[in-house]
């Protein structure tokens, strides 16, 4: 039975699937960004992004499936002020999750390269090489997702502490196996 | 004797005239690029600097001659990181070979200012046999020749080693070339 206090499960799929998908890669483009130029680095350019533009589609679908699935309140007895940071978090971690793959294609085509989705379908250059575009957007899309980063472990710790310290639903909500404890 | 004078003059000229050496490179109006596909990604690049003649008479078009040397130190092969790379041993090894080289051999007319240039090009020690289409244009004091063709990398060894593999680096390079030049003596 579904309450007004639950995500539906398409939307607790989709939340830990770009969380898994996100994560991994930020990790490899951590990793990646001073490898020695080799076939290895190559290959794991471009698979990074491939899950770039995947991630930037599974946002959208995600995007579209939160505007038309109307998700749960607020716990009761939470400050007003807390809502609205809540609101906000969620607000700007949509927004970097799209402008993060969105940089990094455009970074891509300002450098020279092209993106060729899973080396087949190739996305249209929207900038022309240019190496001082391909600086900037270089710089801004290791910002943005150091922006991220540390959103994503704000909406971690508030998520903890709504669980440990506030002993409410909203973790609970959102990792359904913890009920069944 | 005087007529003979001006005779042998005027075969002079008449020879001058047909067998036009274009030899004064026109660098600003000379190009020679490539693409190659990195992930099936294309990537362009070209070659900075290079020289080359051509001897082409309009009248016998057969008997022209091409040739060219790149200076293989000045790719732009996409990224610094990429022109670093690709002047290593690996490959172009440009310290030991620093340049690549292309001497026609024959030049077929196809018609309509077409022809297929059949020459050997050298690089990093090999030399290969290659043929390409060619427009030759003259125009006025100065002839162009333009084309493409794919030049196989493997071919040369450019890119040896963990580059062998065409998984990443595709074995065909599209290279395309417009080269202009002055005729001789000519200001």
């Amino acid at each position: 039975m579904k309450s007004t206090n639950s995500y539906t499960s398409v939307a607790i799929g989709l939340h830990w699937l770009t969380a898994i998908a996100l994560t991994a890669a930020f990790a490899v483009g951590v990793y990646m960004h001073d490898l020695p130029l080799s076939p290895d680095k190559l290959r794991i350019y471009s698979w990074h992004k491939w899950a770039g533009v995947c991630i930037f589609v599974l946002v959208a679908i995600r995007l579209a499936w939160r505007c038309t699935h109307r998700p749960p309140g607020p716990p009761a007895g939470m400050p007003i002020w807390q809502h609205r940071a809540a609101e906000g978090a969620h607000r700007l971690l949509y927004l970097l999750m799209l402008a993060i793959p969105l940089s990094g294609w455009l970074m891509s085509s300002a450098k020279g390269y092209q993106t060729v989705l899973f080396g087949i379908l190739p996305l249209p250059d929207l900038v022309q090489k240019d190496a001082s575009l391909g600086e900037c957007l270089q710089a801004a899309h290791r910002w943005l997702n150091f922006s991220l980063a540390a959103l994503v472990a704000a909406h971690l710790a508030a998520a903890l502490k709504h669980h440990w310290i506030d002993r409410d639903d909203v973790l609970q909500r959102m990792l359904p196996f913890l009920k069944q404890k | 004797m005087k007529k003979s004078l001006l005779i042998a003059a005027v075969a002079s000229i008449a020879t001058y005239a047909n067998a036009v050496e274009f030899d004064r490179w026109q660098a600003d109006k000379s190009v020679v690029s490539f693409v190659f596909k990195q992930m099936n990604v294309p990537v362009e690049g070209r070659f900075k600097r290079f020289k080359g003649k051509l001897n082409f008479d309009p009248a016998k078009p057969t008997q022209a001659r091409a040739e060219l040397e790149i200076e293989l130190a000045s790719i732009d092969a996409g990224s610094t990181e990429a022109n670093d790379e690709v002047a290593g041993k690996l490959w172009f090894n440009s310290k030991n070979y620093p340049s690549a080289r292309f001497v026609s051999s024959s030049i077929k007319p196809l018609g309509n200012n077409r022809f297929e240039v059949a020459g050997k090009m050298s690089i990093k020690g090999r030399t290969q046999d290659v043929i390409t289409p060619a427009i030759l244009r003259q125009d006025g004091g100065s002839a162009t020749f333009e084309g493409n063709f794919v030049l196989k990398r493997a071919d040369y060894a450019i890119g040896e080693g963990l580059w062998a593999d065409f998984g990443t680096v595709a074995n065909e390079i599209q290279i395309k070339f417009r080269l202009t030049a002055l005729a001789a003596g000519k200001n």
